[in-house]
């Protein structure tokens, strides 16, 4: 180190450059072949037959095409435009709820972060049990209030939402804690400089709290929308196997992009067909993705 | 601040309250349906009317539920160990080392998150079939080695580590290996552990690849195994029996989340932030 002519720099340069890339081999291997040749490789095989590199958009024209597509597309819509705002609302609710009182803060917060802890599989099948139409808890309640029991999971116009109930059950207390965060980082003398203004309580809220807490919002809008794009789990496990066979019964009422890809991909083993539809998931994930981009540029200029 | 003391404040634990029934109301409806009988499901109450361990009896006896448990605990261990290593190493390289490529390719590792898993499952499969990987350890292991997120997530903390104490360890004569593994690790611990949990997590409720990447029962992970479980069951749901499998999964994780509390809230919270 201490002779530092021209040379020395160089092959000290040199060396350290190669054990970065002695460390980066297996990653960067890892990488090409795990992430971007499956992603080509999905790209392509939505463009081919198989056994054939012949181009063919058939699969694209099917998918256009396909009806129950289309209706896993509007569920899809559907589960973003129910679930985000009200899993975001009812973690900011509980978060300033909790922030409020000055005892059990940390009781409240473990319980309701208990949800987003377990297992969603688990979980999945206790919800099952409480919809059950003829022995769940729910329609019993319902029974014992006189007004008539409902379908839930096994009716088509109410299975949807029933699923998301679930899944909001089971985010809020996720969007609860990262809305914490958000909130201690708010210095307390923007509040007590307030309330010398004589500032109530809801224009607090709304001059302060609110637009403080806009990168936090921004986060988790995008966070929970990608999220819930991606949703399978629960829909495989609350409508699965007992409607007769396929996931996200009854009558596709449930059924996301993913629960129709993974139909067509693992239940009827039409791989490449299969393989159209995630692109095109892919692309909606890219959409919002670049949104996020521009809105995030733009929240941070405040 | 000035309050009206008591019935404002009295109020909102009366709210908060009413929201933790909501949210405990399943898991406790899920261990006294774990104890019923199957008639007694018909007999609408919350308790069972006597105690009955028939589904947990069937859960160790008829299923494979003990290696399913076995299987998802070694591939959320080796996976999470995997990401504490190579996601270290790589945001550590990434963070201390100037050369030639290291922006491409950090910006190529993050750029693979915007690609949806749900698009890469179906190539796996093919390559696993194509190397037999299916119904092994390695094919539900092997997607998940080092994920973008945690090496975003650990450049961002090792980017934080003083230079004059890694310089200082070249001056002592360690090796770069050593001085990664010896002095930089020491210093993200915070980092490490809310990675380990979130991989752990994340691993451990793992749904869509291994109901895909396995096809026999012994090979299952925990969620694939009771789901399979429970809609395959031509006789109907035997409820208790999913209901003492929900406990046995659930109530561990619950264990497990209040010893460490603080460390995975404070984990979760942190990730989240910084992400």
């Amino acid at each position: 180190m201490a002779k530092s002519s021209k040379k020395g720099q160089m092959t000290l340069k040199r060396r350290r450059t190669l054990i970065a890339y002695g460390f980066l081999l297996v990653p960067i291997l890892f990488y090409l072949g795990v992430r971007i040749v499956p992603a080509v490789q999905a790209l392509s095989m939505s463009f081919t037959y198989e056994g054939s590199s012949v181009f063919t958009l058939d699969h694209y024209k099917e998918l256009m095409k396909d009806k129950v597509f289309w209706i896993s597309v509007r569920n899809t819509i559907y589960y973003v435009l129910l679930i985000v705002p009200l899993q975001m609302a009812f973690g900011l609710l509980i978060a300033l709820a909790i922030e409020r009182v000055d005892r059990f803060k940390w009781f409240y917060r473990i319980v309701f972060f208990l949800p987003y802890m377990t297992s969603i599989v688990a979980v999945s099948w206790v919800w099952r049990l409480i919809y059950e139409p003829n022995t769940g808890i729910l329609n019993q309640i319902l029974d014992a209030l006189n007004i008539p029991g409902q379908g839930w999971l096994t009716h088509p116009d109410t299975a949807l939402i029933s699923v998301s109930v679930v899944i909001i059950w089971q985010m809020m207390g996720f969007c609860m804690l990262i809305f914490t965060a958000g909130l201690q980082v708010i210095p307390r003398q923007y509040y007590e400089a307030a309330e010398i203004d004589g500032a109530g309580r809801w224009k607090k809220f709304w001059m302060i709290t609110f637009p403080l807490l806009n990168p936090t919002i921004v986060f988790l809008a995008i966070i929970g929308v990608i999220q819930t794009l991606q949703t399978f789990t629960q829909i495989a496990n609350l409508t699965g196997g007992a409607t007769g066979g396929g996931l996200g019964g009854p009558l596709n009422s449930t059924a996301s992009v993913v629960v129709y890809m993974y139909n067509q991909g693992f239940r009827d083993y039409n791989l490449h067909f299969a393989a159209a539809s995630t692109v095109f998931l892919f692309i909606l994930i890219l959409i919002v993705t670049l949104i996020q981009f521009r809105v995030l540029n733009k929240s941070y200029k405040f | 601040m000035k309050e009206k003391f008591g019935m404002g404040k009295f109020i909102i634990h009366l709210i908060l309250l009413s929201g933790i029934i909501i949210v405990a109301f399943p898991f406790l409806w899920m261990i006294m349906s774990s104890l019923k009988s199957l008639t007694d499901f018909y007999n609408f109450s919350f308790l069972p009317e006597s105690i009955d361990l028939s589904g947990y009896i069937y859960t160790f006896t008829e299923t494979g539920f003990l290696r399913w448990y076995f299987n998802s605990f070694v591939v959320a261990v080796v996976v999470t160990v995997s990401n504490i290593i190579f996601c270290s190493l790589i945001g550590y390289t990434i963070a201390k080392f100037r050369f030639f490529g290291a922006k491409a390719i950090f910006l190529l590792i993050l750029s693979t998150m915007m690609i949806p898993t749900e698009m890469l499952v179906i190539p796996w499969y093919v390559l696993s079939s194509d190397l037999h990987w299916i119904d092994s350890y390695w094919g539900l292991m092997f997607p998940g080695m080092m994920e973008a997120f945690g090496i975003f997530l650990m450049r961002q903390f090792m980017s934080d580590v003083p230079d004059d104490i890694l310089d200082a360890a070249r001056i002592d004569g360690m090796g770069e290996f050593k001085i990664w593994w010896r002095v930089a690790m020491p210093q993200v611990k915070p980092a490490i552990s809310a990675l380990a949990i979130i991989t752990f997590l994340g691993n451990w409720n793992a749904y869509l690849w291994p109901v895909i990447v396995t096809s026999t029962a012994k090979m299952r992970t925990l969620p694939v195994g009771i789901s399979l479980y429970g809609t395959s069951d031509a006789g109907g749901i035997q409820w208790n029996t999913i209901m003492a499998m929900s406990t046995l999964t659930v109530i561990p994780m619950i264990i497990v989340f209040l010893i460490f509390q603080r460390q995975i809230v404070e984990g979760i919270a942190l990730t989240g932030t910084k992400g």
